[in-house]
Protein backbone atom coordinates (compact mmCIF):
# COMPACT_ATOMS: atom_id res chain seq x y z
CA UNK A 1 0.00 0.00 0.00
CA UNK A 2 2.67 2.28 0.94
CA UNK A 3 5.01 1.50 -1.92
CA UNK A 4 1.95 2.13 -4.26
CA UNK A 5 1.10 5.56 -2.45
CA UNK A 6 4.72 6.40 -2.98
CA UNK A 7 4.74 5.44 -6.36
CA UNK A 8 1.73 7.14 -7.51
CA UNK A 9 3.06 10.73 -5.81
CA UNK A 10 6.00 10.65 -7.19
CA UNK A 11 4.68 10.11 -10.53
CA UNK A 12 2.13 12.68 -9.64
CA UNK A 13 5.22 15.23 -7.92
CA UNK A 14 7.29 14.71 -11.23
CA UNK A 15 5.06 14.35 -14.01
CA UNK A 16 3.27 18.07 -13.21
CA UNK A 17 6.98 19.20 -12.45
CA UNK A 18 7.57 18.95 -15.86
CA UNK A 19 4.25 20.37 -17.32
CA UNK A 20 5.04 23.35 -15.04
CA UNK A 21 8.33 24.37 -17.33
CA UNK A 22 7.28 23.13 -20.68
CA UNK A 23 3.39 24.62 -20.46
CA UNK A 24 2.91 27.84 -22.54
CA UNK A 25 -0.15 28.77 -20.38
CA UNK A 26 1.14 30.69 -17.36
CA UNK A 27 -2.27 29.43 -15.55
CA UNK A 28 -1.96 25.68 -15.95
CA UNK A 29 1.51 26.18 -15.01
CA UNK A 30 0.65 27.77 -11.77
CA UNK A 31 -1.89 25.15 -11.50
CA UNK A 32 0.45 22.05 -12.10
CA UNK A 33 2.70 23.80 -9.50
CA UNK A 34 0.32 23.86 -6.90
CA UNK A 35 -0.13 19.76 -7.78
CA UNK A 36 3.44 19.27 -7.45
CA UNK A 37 3.17 20.75 -4.29
CA UNK A 38 0.38 18.48 -3.02
CA UNK A 39 2.09 15.46 -4.22
CA UNK A 40 6.07 16.69 -2.66
CA UNK A 41 3.08 17.04 0.52
CA UNK A 42 1.34 13.53 0.12
CA UNK A 43 5.39 12.29 0.09
CA UNK A 44 6.05 14.23 3.74
CA UNK A 45 2.79 12.27 5.27
CA UNK A 46 4.14 9.04 3.67
CA UNK A 47 7.32 9.65 5.90
CA UNK A 48 5.43 10.67 8.77
CA UNK A 49 6.62 14.04 8.35
CA UNK A 50 2.88 15.51 9.34
CA UNK A 51 4.17 18.84 10.46
CA UNK A 52 6.16 19.52 7.14
CA UNK A 53 3.53 18.63 4.77
CA UNK A 54 1.35 21.42 6.54
CA UNK A 55 3.80 24.13 6.34
CA UNK A 56 4.47 22.94 2.39
CA UNK A 57 0.97 23.42 1.93
CA UNK A 58 0.24 26.28 4.39
CA UNK A 59 3.25 28.07 2.81
CA UNK A 60 3.81 27.28 -0.88
CA UNK A 61 0.23 26.07 -2.14
CA UNK A 62 -1.56 28.42 0.69
CA UNK A 63 0.48 31.66 -0.36
CA UNK A 64 3.30 31.61 -2.80
CA UNK A 65 1.11 29.69 -5.81
CA UNK A 66 -1.94 32.03 -5.20
CA UNK A 67 0.05 35.38 -5.55
CA UNK A 68 1.54 33.47 -8.71
CA UNK A 69 -2.17 33.45 -9.84
CA UNK A 70 -2.84 37.03 -8.75
CA UNK A 71 0.28 38.34 -10.62
CA UNK A 72 -0.47 36.04 -13.90
CA UNK A 73 -4.37 37.84 -14.03
CA UNK A 74 -3.20 41.31 -13.31
CA UNK A 75 -0.30 41.08 -16.34
CA UNK A 76 -2.98 39.07 -18.27
CA UNK A 77 0.03 36.91 -20.13
CA UNK A 78 -1.15 35.54 -23.14
CA UNK A 79 0.41 32.45 -25.01
CA UNK A 80 1.43 33.36 -28.16
CA UNK A 81 3.13 36.36 -26.77
CA UNK A 82 5.68 34.60 -25.07
CA UNK A 83 9.47 34.95 -25.43
CA UNK A 84 11.42 32.19 -26.58
CA UNK A 85 13.99 31.68 -23.89
CA UNK A 86 17.53 33.94 -23.91
CA UNK A 87 20.39 31.89 -24.27
CA UNK A 88 21.48 33.48 -21.11
CA UNK A 89 17.92 32.30 -19.55
CA UNK A 90 19.14 28.85 -20.97
CA UNK A 91 22.61 28.55 -19.93
CA UNK A 92 21.70 29.78 -16.35
CA UNK A 93 19.05 27.15 -15.45
CA UNK A 94 21.98 24.73 -17.25
CA UNK A 95 23.96 25.84 -14.54
CA UNK A 96 21.35 25.81 -11.81
CA UNK A 97 20.42 22.17 -12.63
CA UNK A 98 23.96 20.86 -12.78
CA UNK A 99 24.51 22.55 -8.94
CA UNK A 100 21.18 20.51 -8.04
CA UNK A 101 22.47 17.51 -9.58
CA UNK A 102 25.50 18.21 -7.67
CA UNK A 103 23.91 18.70 -4.72
CA UNK A 104 21.53 15.54 -4.60
CA UNK A 105 24.50 13.62 -5.82
CA UNK A 106 26.89 14.10 -2.71
CA UNK A 107 23.71 13.49 -0.43
CA UNK A 108 23.57 10.53 -1.25
CA UNK A 109 27.02 9.34 -1.90
CA UNK A 110 27.47 10.54 2.19
CA UNK A 111 24.54 9.18 2.62
CA UNK A 112 25.06 6.31 5.37
CA UNK A 113 21.26 4.94 6.41
CA UNK A 114 21.01 4.48 10.51
CA UNK A 115 20.26 1.37 11.46
CA UNK A 116 16.03 0.88 11.51
CA UNK A 117 14.93 0.94 15.34
CA UNK A 118 18.56 1.92 16.99
CA UNK A 119 17.62 4.96 18.32
CA UNK A 120 14.13 6.94 18.78
CA UNK A 121 15.95 10.00 19.22
CA UNK A 122 16.44 9.39 15.52
CA UNK A 123 12.77 9.44 15.02
CA UNK A 124 11.77 12.23 12.08
CA UNK A 125 12.28 15.33 12.86
CA UNK A 126 9.62 16.77 10.84
CA UNK A 127 7.04 14.81 12.65
CA UNK A 128 6.94 16.27 16.24
CA UNK A 129 6.58 20.00 16.35
CA UNK A 130 8.68 20.12 19.39
CA UNK A 131 11.81 18.37 18.37
CA UNK A 132 11.54 20.26 14.66
CA UNK A 133 10.95 23.24 16.23
CA UNK A 134 13.95 22.85 18.74
CA UNK A 135 15.95 21.73 15.77
CA UNK A 136 15.83 25.06 14.07
CA UNK A 137 16.26 26.99 17.52
CA UNK A 138 19.07 25.48 18.70
CA UNK A 139 21.40 23.19 16.10
CA UNK A 140 19.94 25.10 12.77
CA UNK A 141 19.81 28.34 14.35
CA UNK A 142 22.20 29.97 11.87
CA UNK A 143 21.29 28.81 8.65
CA UNK A 144 17.84 29.48 9.65
CA UNK A 145 18.90 33.38 10.47
CA UNK A 146 20.85 33.58 7.39
CA UNK A 147 18.03 32.23 4.83
CA UNK A 148 15.71 34.74 6.52
CA UNK A 149 18.46 37.06 5.83
CA UNK A 150 18.43 36.01 2.17
CA UNK A 151 14.88 36.72 2.06
CA UNK A 152 14.92 40.15 3.43
CA UNK A 153 17.71 41.33 0.82
CA UNK A 154 15.49 39.39 -2.00
CA UNK A 155 12.51 41.54 -0.88
CA UNK A 156 14.56 44.75 -0.66
CA UNK A 157 15.41 44.22 -4.08
CA UNK A 158 12.40 43.62 -5.53
CA UNK A 159 11.36 46.94 -4.08
CA UNK A 160 14.20 48.81 -5.11
CA UNK A 161 13.83 47.14 -8.88
CA UNK A 162 10.43 47.67 -9.37
CA UNK A 163 9.22 51.10 -7.62
CA UNK A 164 10.42 53.96 -10.54
CA UNK A 165 12.73 56.03 -8.52
CA UNK A 166 12.25 59.76 -10.10
CA UNK A 167 12.64 63.41 -9.62
CA UNK A 168 10.50 64.82 -7.50
CA UNK A 169 8.86 67.36 -9.81
CA UNK A 170 8.73 65.39 -12.48
CA UNK A 171 6.71 62.63 -10.50
CA UNK A 172 3.99 65.49 -9.69
CA UNK A 173 3.75 66.56 -13.48
CA UNK A 174 3.38 62.80 -14.19
CA UNK A 175 0.56 61.85 -11.64
CA UNK A 176 -1.39 65.18 -12.33
CA UNK A 177 -0.14 66.81 -9.09
CA UNK A 178 -2.63 63.97 -6.77
CA UNK A 179 0.95 62.22 -5.65
CA UNK B 1 -23.63 -3.25 17.51
CA UNK B 2 -20.37 -2.42 18.84
CA UNK B 3 -18.98 -5.74 18.47
CA UNK B 4 -19.86 -5.13 14.84
CA UNK B 5 -18.41 -1.74 14.14
CA UNK B 6 -15.28 -3.07 16.17
CA UNK B 7 -15.27 -6.15 13.53
CA UNK B 8 -15.34 -4.18 10.13
CA UNK B 9 -12.15 -2.98 8.25
CA UNK B 10 -9.90 0.15 9.84
CA UNK B 11 -10.72 1.82 6.41
CA UNK B 12 -14.42 0.97 6.21
CA UNK B 13 -14.74 2.72 9.10
CA UNK B 14 -12.83 5.78 8.48
CA UNK B 15 -14.82 6.13 5.48
CA UNK B 16 -18.09 5.52 7.48
CA UNK B 17 -17.05 7.89 10.33
CA UNK B 18 -16.25 10.71 7.60
CA UNK B 19 -19.57 9.73 5.98
CA UNK B 20 -21.30 10.63 8.93
CA UNK B 21 -19.27 13.63 9.71
CA UNK B 22 -20.43 15.34 6.08
CA UNK B 23 -23.64 13.76 6.45
CA UNK B 24 -23.79 16.47 9.31
CA UNK B 25 -22.12 19.23 7.86
CA UNK B 26 -23.83 19.09 4.79
CA UNK B 27 -27.26 19.62 6.12
CA UNK B 28 -25.70 22.06 8.88
CA UNK B 29 -24.60 24.63 5.64
CA UNK B 30 -27.92 23.77 3.65
CA UNK B 31 -29.96 25.04 6.62
CA UNK B 32 -28.14 28.22 7.53
CA UNK B 33 -29.30 29.09 3.51
CA UNK B 34 -32.32 28.93 5.41
CA UNK B 35 -31.77 30.35 8.49
CA UNK B 36 -30.27 33.36 6.62
CA UNK B 37 -33.46 34.18 4.65
CA UNK B 38 -34.87 33.88 7.89
CA UNK B 39 -32.92 36.08 9.85
CA UNK B 40 -32.78 38.58 7.14
CA UNK B 41 -36.64 38.92 7.30
CA UNK B 42 -36.67 39.34 11.12
CA UNK B 43 -33.78 42.27 11.01
CA UNK B 44 -36.06 43.73 8.02
CA UNK B 45 -39.72 43.28 9.67
CA UNK B 46 -40.65 40.90 6.78
CA UNK B 47 -41.92 37.60 7.36
CA UNK B 48 -39.51 35.70 5.27
CA UNK B 49 -40.24 32.40 2.96
CA UNK B 50 -43.28 31.05 4.26
CA UNK B 51 -45.31 29.67 1.55
CA UNK B 52 -44.36 26.09 0.36
CA UNK B 53 -45.98 23.19 2.01
CA UNK B 54 -46.45 19.89 0.50
CA UNK B 55 -49.79 19.06 0.14
CA UNK B 56 -49.87 16.32 2.40
CA UNK B 57 -48.43 18.63 5.21
CA UNK B 58 -51.14 20.65 4.79
CA UNK B 59 -53.36 18.34 6.08
CA UNK B 60 -52.04 17.73 9.28
CA UNK B 61 -53.46 19.94 11.66
CA UNK B 62 -50.91 22.31 13.77
CA UNK B 63 -47.51 20.94 13.20
CA UNK B 64 -48.29 21.67 9.02
CA UNK B 65 -48.97 25.18 9.06
CA UNK B 66 -46.16 25.92 11.81
CA UNK B 67 -43.22 24.03 9.25
CA UNK B 68 -44.96 26.31 6.25
CA UNK B 69 -44.68 29.35 8.69
CA UNK B 70 -41.22 28.43 9.19
CA UNK B 71 -40.20 27.78 6.00
CA UNK B 72 -38.61 24.57 6.10
CA UNK B 73 -39.92 23.25 2.50
CA UNK B 74 -38.18 26.24 0.54
CA UNK B 75 -35.26 24.68 2.06
CA UNK B 76 -36.41 21.32 0.15
CA UNK B 77 -37.54 23.28 -2.91
CA UNK B 78 -35.06 24.96 -3.03
CA UNK B 79 -32.21 22.10 -3.13
CA UNK B 80 -34.22 20.57 -5.73
CA UNK B 81 -34.91 23.27 -8.01
CA UNK B 82 -30.80 23.57 -7.99
CA UNK B 83 -30.36 19.86 -8.48
CA UNK B 84 -32.80 19.43 -11.76
CA UNK B 85 -32.57 23.19 -12.99
CA UNK B 86 -30.41 23.12 -16.39
CA UNK B 87 -26.86 24.03 -15.96
CA UNK B 88 -25.52 26.17 -18.17
CA UNK B 89 -22.08 26.25 -19.50
CA UNK B 90 -21.17 29.81 -21.16
CA UNK B 91 -19.67 29.64 -24.40
CA UNK B 92 -17.13 31.76 -23.58
CA UNK B 93 -15.63 30.36 -20.74
CA UNK B 94 -12.06 28.07 -20.17
CA UNK B 95 -14.77 24.80 -20.01
CA UNK B 96 -11.71 22.47 -17.60
CA UNK B 97 -11.47 24.82 -14.99
CA UNK B 98 -15.15 26.54 -14.86
CA UNK B 99 -16.09 22.85 -14.19
CA UNK B 100 -13.17 22.29 -11.60
CA UNK B 101 -13.59 25.80 -9.47
CA UNK B 102 -17.01 24.70 -7.86
CA UNK B 103 -15.15 21.38 -6.90
CA UNK B 104 -12.17 23.00 -5.86
CA UNK B 105 -14.39 25.32 -3.18
CA UNK B 106 -15.78 22.07 -1.45
CA UNK B 107 -12.70 19.84 -1.22
CA UNK B 108 -11.13 22.37 1.54
CA UNK B 109 -14.46 22.98 3.00
CA UNK B 110 -14.81 19.25 3.73
CA UNK B 111 -11.29 18.28 4.18
CA UNK B 112 -10.62 20.58 7.44
CA UNK B 113 -13.34 18.96 9.11
CA UNK B 114 -11.30 16.06 9.97
CA UNK B 115 -8.75 17.75 12.19
CA UNK B 116 -11.50 19.34 13.84
CA UNK B 117 -12.39 17.70 17.13
CA UNK B 118 -16.65 17.78 17.59
CA UNK B 119 -16.80 16.42 20.85
CA UNK B 120 -15.72 13.99 23.77
CA UNK B 121 -16.14 11.23 26.07
CA UNK B 122 -14.26 9.85 29.22
CA UNK B 123 -12.24 6.29 28.97
CA UNK B 124 -12.06 4.36 32.16
CA UNK B 125 -9.34 6.37 33.85
CA UNK B 126 -11.15 9.98 33.67
CA UNK B 127 -9.06 10.72 30.66
CA UNK B 128 -11.09 12.96 27.79
CA UNK B 129 -11.00 10.95 24.74
CA UNK B 130 -11.93 13.79 22.14
CA UNK B 131 -14.39 12.71 19.31
CA UNK B 132 -12.40 13.38 15.96
CA UNK B 133 -12.08 12.19 12.18
CA UNK B 134 -7.75 12.40 12.71
CA UNK B 135 -6.09 13.50 15.94
CA UNK B 136 -3.14 14.35 14.62
CA UNK B 137 -0.37 16.71 16.15
CA UNK B 138 -0.29 19.15 13.85
CA UNK B 139 -4.46 20.11 14.58
CA UNK B 140 -4.44 23.85 13.72
CA UNK B 141 -1.79 23.93 11.26
CA UNK B 142 -3.54 21.84 9.21
CA UNK B 143 -7.16 23.49 9.66
CA UNK B 144 -5.06 26.68 8.03
CA UNK B 145 -3.13 24.69 5.29
CA UNK B 146 -6.63 23.34 4.15
CA UNK B 147 -8.50 25.94 4.83
CA UNK B 148 -5.97 28.50 2.90
CA UNK B 149 -6.70 25.88 -0.16
CA UNK B 150 -10.04 27.23 -0.25
CA UNK B 151 -9.12 30.84 -2.25
CA UNK B 152 -8.11 28.67 -5.37
CA UNK B 153 -11.93 27.88 -6.25
CA UNK B 154 -12.66 32.06 -5.94
CA UNK B 155 -9.65 32.89 -8.11
CA UNK B 156 -9.84 30.18 -10.67
CA UNK B 157 -13.88 30.95 -10.73
CA UNK B 158 -13.32 34.33 -11.76
CA UNK B 159 -10.73 33.18 -14.16
CA UNK B 160 -11.81 30.85 -15.92
CA UNK B 161 -15.33 33.15 -16.13
CA UNK B 162 -13.34 34.97 -19.06
CA UNK B 163 -15.74 37.92 -18.51
CA UNK B 164 -15.17 41.46 -16.40
CA UNK B 165 -16.75 41.32 -13.07
CA UNK B 166 -16.13 37.82 -12.05
CA UNK B 167 -12.70 38.53 -12.79
CA UNK B 168 -12.41 41.39 -10.78
CA UNK B 169 -13.92 39.61 -8.01
CA UNK B 170 -11.30 36.58 -8.62
CA UNK B 171 -8.51 39.64 -8.26
CA UNK B 172 -10.04 40.95 -5.45
CA UNK B 173 -10.66 37.24 -3.29
CA UNK B 174 -7.05 36.39 -4.00
CA UNK B 175 -5.50 40.14 -2.28
CA UNK B 176 -8.18 39.80 0.51
CA UNK B 177 -8.29 36.39 1.64
CA UNK B 178 -3.75 36.74 1.69
CA UNK B 179 -3.93 39.57 3.89
CA UNK B 180 -6.14 38.36 5.78
CA UNK B 181 -4.50 35.20 6.95
CA UNK B 182 -1.63 36.99 8.64
CA UNK B 183 -3.76 38.32 11.18
CA UNK B 184 -5.52 35.24 11.98
CA UNK B 185 -2.80 33.06 12.20
CA UNK B 186 -0.80 35.75 14.16
CA UNK B 187 -3.91 36.11 16.40
CA UNK B 188 -4.16 32.33 17.74
CA UNK B 189 -0.50 32.07 18.25
CA UNK B 190 -0.80 33.36 22.20
CA UNK B 191 -3.33 30.50 22.69
CA UNK B 192 -0.99 27.87 21.78
CA UNK B 193 2.29 29.96 23.27
CA UNK B 194 -0.09 29.97 26.74
CA UNK B 195 -1.24 25.68 26.00
CA UNK B 196 2.43 24.87 26.01
CA UNK B 197 3.49 25.90 28.82
CA UNK B 198 7.21 24.54 29.02
CA UNK B 199 7.79 20.99 30.18
CA UNK B 200 4.75 19.85 28.16
CA UNK B 201 4.68 17.88 25.09
CA UNK B 202 4.43 20.37 22.56
CA UNK B 203 1.35 19.87 20.33
CA UNK B 204 -1.19 22.54 18.02
CA UNK B 205 -3.85 19.89 18.57
CA UNK B 206 -7.45 21.55 18.64
CA UNK B 207 -8.51 18.66 21.89
CA UNK B 208 -5.40 19.66 23.18
CA UNK B 209 -6.55 23.39 23.71
CA UNK B 210 -10.58 22.85 24.86
CA UNK B 211 -8.57 20.23 27.30
CA UNK B 212 -6.47 23.26 28.72
CA UNK B 213 -10.05 25.28 28.95
CA UNK B 214 -11.52 22.66 30.96
CA UNK B 215 -8.94 22.52 34.34
CA UNK B 216 -10.44 22.86 37.62
CA UNK B 217 -9.91 26.28 39.63
CA UNK B 218 -10.80 29.35 38.49
CA UNK B 219 -8.19 30.08 35.85
CA UNK B 220 -8.34 26.65 34.36
CA UNK B 221 -12.17 26.84 33.72
CA UNK B 222 -11.83 30.82 32.11
CA UNK B 223 -12.43 30.48 28.43
CA UNK B 224 -9.91 31.95 26.09
CA UNK B 225 -12.52 34.67 25.07
CA UNK B 226 -11.85 35.92 28.50
CA UNK B 227 -8.40 35.95 29.00
CA UNK B 228 -7.39 36.77 25.45
CA UNK B 229 -10.12 39.00 23.99
CA UNK B 230 -7.59 40.68 21.61
CA UNK B 231 -7.12 37.42 20.15
CA UNK B 232 -10.68 36.15 19.73
CA UNK B 233 -11.60 39.70 18.15
CA UNK B 234 -8.78 39.41 15.34
CA UNK B 235 -9.63 35.85 14.76
CA UNK B 236 -13.24 36.51 14.41
CA UNK B 237 -12.58 39.55 12.31
CA UNK B 238 -10.31 37.66 10.15
CA UNK B 239 -12.51 34.72 9.90
CA UNK B 240 -15.48 37.32 8.56
CA UNK B 241 -13.25 38.26 5.87
CA UNK B 242 -11.40 34.61 5.05
CA UNK B 243 -15.31 33.42 4.79
CA UNK B 244 -16.01 36.46 2.64
CA UNK B 245 -18.89 37.09 4.74
CA UNK B 246 -20.16 40.64 4.81
CA UNK B 247 -19.01 43.32 5.47
CA UNK B 248 -15.86 41.25 3.49
CA UNK B 249 -17.59 40.25 0.64
CA UNK B 250 -15.93 41.87 -2.14
CA UNK B 251 -15.28 38.98 -4.23
CA UNK B 252 -18.85 38.43 -4.40
CA UNK B 253 -19.87 42.31 -3.94
CA UNK B 254 -23.32 42.43 -5.53
CA UNK B 255 -23.15 45.84 -6.04
CA UNK B 256 -20.65 46.52 -8.16
CA UNK B 257 -19.34 43.16 -9.13
CA UNK B 258 -23.11 41.81 -10.29
CA UNK B 259 -21.95 38.67 -8.78
CA UNK B 260 -18.55 38.51 -8.58
CA UNK B 261 -16.48 35.66 -9.31
CA UNK B 262 -19.48 33.47 -9.53
CA UNK B 263 -21.41 35.70 -12.05
CA UNK B 264 -21.56 33.27 -14.92
CA UNK B 265 -22.19 30.23 -12.76
CA UNK B 266 -25.41 28.84 -12.45
CA UNK B 267 -28.18 25.90 -10.89
CA UNK B 268 -25.99 23.48 -9.52
CA UNK B 269 -22.79 24.64 -9.61
CA UNK B 270 -23.83 28.09 -8.17
CA UNK B 271 -25.48 25.90 -5.67
CA UNK B 272 -21.75 24.27 -4.42
CA UNK B 273 -19.90 27.28 -4.32
CA UNK B 274 -23.09 28.71 -2.10
CA UNK B 275 -22.59 25.12 -0.12
CA UNK B 276 -19.22 25.99 0.20
CA UNK B 277 -19.18 29.24 1.94
CA UNK B 278 -21.61 27.72 4.59
CA UNK B 279 -19.44 24.75 5.06
CA UNK B 280 -16.27 27.01 5.99
CA UNK B 281 -18.16 29.20 7.92
CA UNK B 282 -19.48 25.94 9.86
CA UNK B 283 -15.89 24.84 10.24
CA UNK B 284 -14.49 28.46 11.08
CA UNK B 285 -17.15 28.93 14.21
CA UNK B 286 -16.02 25.03 14.90
CA UNK B 287 -12.62 26.71 15.26
CA UNK B 288 -13.81 29.89 16.56
CA UNK B 289 -15.59 28.03 19.73
CA UNK B 290 -12.32 25.60 20.41
CA UNK B 291 -10.36 27.99 20.57
CA UNK B 292 -11.51 30.77 22.30
CA UNK B 293 -15.34 29.13 23.67
CA UNK B 294 -14.19 26.25 25.35
CA UNK B 295 -15.17 23.92 22.60
CA UNK B 296 -17.75 21.22 24.75
CA UNK B 297 -17.75 22.52 27.91
CA UNK B 298 -21.40 24.00 29.00
CA UNK B 299 -20.22 27.28 30.45
CA UNK B 300 -17.50 29.29 32.08
CA UNK B 301 -15.93 27.24 34.93
CA UNK B 302 -17.84 24.48 34.32
CA UNK B 303 -16.11 21.31 32.24
CA UNK B 304 -17.87 19.09 31.02
CA UNK B 305 -16.17 16.71 33.63
CA UNK B 306 -18.93 18.09 36.38
CA UNK B 307 -21.82 17.73 34.18
CA UNK B 308 -21.02 14.26 34.02
CA UNK B 309 -21.17 13.38 37.77
CA UNK B 310 -24.28 15.56 38.27
CA UNK B 311 -25.82 13.78 35.67
CA UNK B 312 -24.67 10.31 36.23
CA UNK B 313 -23.44 9.89 32.96
CA UNK B 314 -19.59 9.25 33.64
CA UNK B 315 -20.06 5.22 32.90
CA UNK B 316 -21.85 5.83 29.55
CA UNK B 317 -19.83 7.33 27.06
CA UNK B 318 -21.80 7.04 24.18
CA UNK B 319 -24.50 9.31 26.33
CA UNK B 320 -21.99 11.32 27.24
CA UNK B 321 -20.65 11.99 24.10
CA UNK B 322 -23.85 12.40 22.59
CA UNK B 323 -24.21 15.72 25.21
CA UNK B 324 -20.58 17.09 24.28
CA UNK B 325 -21.51 16.91 20.88
CA UNK B 326 -25.12 18.55 21.22
CA UNK B 327 -23.28 21.24 23.32
CA UNK B 328 -20.70 22.09 20.72
CA UNK B 329 -23.24 22.07 17.76
CA UNK B 330 -25.22 24.18 19.59
CA UNK B 331 -22.61 26.87 20.35
CA UNK B 332 -21.53 26.27 16.16
CA UNK B 333 -24.88 27.66 15.34
CA UNK B 334 -24.86 30.44 17.84
CA UNK B 335 -21.79 31.60 16.23
CA UNK B 336 -23.45 30.98 12.61
CA UNK B 337 -26.06 33.22 14.00
CA UNK B 338 -23.62 35.84 15.38
CA UNK B 339 -22.24 35.27 11.38
CA UNK B 340 -25.49 36.22 10.10
CA UNK B 341 -26.16 39.23 12.88
CA UNK B 342 -23.80 41.27 11.36
CA UNK B 343 -24.21 40.41 8.16
CA UNK B 344 -27.33 42.15 8.42
CA UNK B 345 -26.40 44.85 10.70
CA UNK B 346 -22.65 45.73 9.33
CA UNK B 347 -22.66 47.75 5.82
CA UNK B 348 -20.04 46.48 3.20
CA UNK B 349 -16.60 48.22 3.53
CA UNK B 350 -15.47 49.41 0.37
CA UNK B 351 -11.99 47.33 -1.31
CA UNK B 352 -9.92 50.15 0.39
CA UNK B 353 -10.80 49.81 3.66
CA UNK B 354 -10.71 46.63 3.30
CA UNK B 355 -7.17 46.47 2.62
CA UNK B 356 -6.51 49.00 4.97
CA UNK B 357 -8.19 47.54 8.20
CA UNK B 358 -6.26 44.14 7.19
CA UNK B 359 -2.80 45.77 6.32
CA UNK B 360 -2.88 48.56 9.18
CA UNK B 361 -5.04 47.73 11.82
CA UNK B 362 -5.38 44.43 12.53
CA UNK B 363 -2.25 43.14 11.69
CA UNK B 364 -0.70 45.83 14.15
CA UNK B 365 -3.04 44.97 16.34
CA UNK B 366 -2.39 40.84 16.16
CA UNK B 367 1.48 41.70 16.27
CA UNK B 368 1.04 44.19 19.20
CA UNK B 369 -1.29 41.49 20.91
CA UNK B 370 1.21 38.35 20.40
CA UNK B 371 4.64 40.25 21.52
CA UNK B 372 2.69 41.45 24.87
CA UNK B 373 1.10 37.74 25.59
CA UNK B 374 4.36 36.80 24.91
CA UNK B 375 6.27 38.52 27.44
CA UNK B 376 3.04 37.76 29.77
CA UNK B 377 3.63 34.19 29.29
CA UNK B 378 7.13 34.42 29.95
CA UNK B 379 6.74 35.77 33.11
CA UNK B 380 3.72 33.55 34.50
CA UNK B 381 5.11 30.52 32.86
CA UNK B 382 8.61 31.14 34.02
Amino acid sequence: MTDLLFLVLSAVTLVSAVLVVVNRNAVNAAMFFLLSLVGTAGLFVLLDAYLLAFVLILVYAGAVVSLFLFIIMLLDTRPEAQKPFKKMTVAASLLGGLLLFTGVLSLVLRFTPAPVGADPALAPVGASLKAYAEQLFTTYLLPVQVVGFLLLVAMLGVIVLSKRFQEPESRSQNSGGTA
Amino acid sequence: MIELWSNLPPALQMLLKGLAVIAVIFPIAGASSLAERKISAAFQGRPGPNRAIPIWFAWVPVIGPLLQKLGVFHLMSDGLKMLFKEDPLPGHVNKPYFILAPILAMIPAFTTVSVVPFGAYFDAAGHAVPLMLANVDVGILAVFAVGSLGVYALIIAGWASNSKYPFLGGVRASAQLISYELSMTLSVLPVFLWVNAPGTAGSLSLARVVEFQSQPGFWGGTWFVFVMPVSAFVFLVSLYAETNRQPFDMPESEADLVGGFHTEYGAFKWSLFFVAEYSHMTVGSAVFTLLFLGGWNPLPWVPLSDVAVWLHLADSPVLLGLLSIAIFLGKVILSIFVFMWVRWTLPRFRYDQVMKIGWQRLLPLAIANLIVYALAIAVIQK
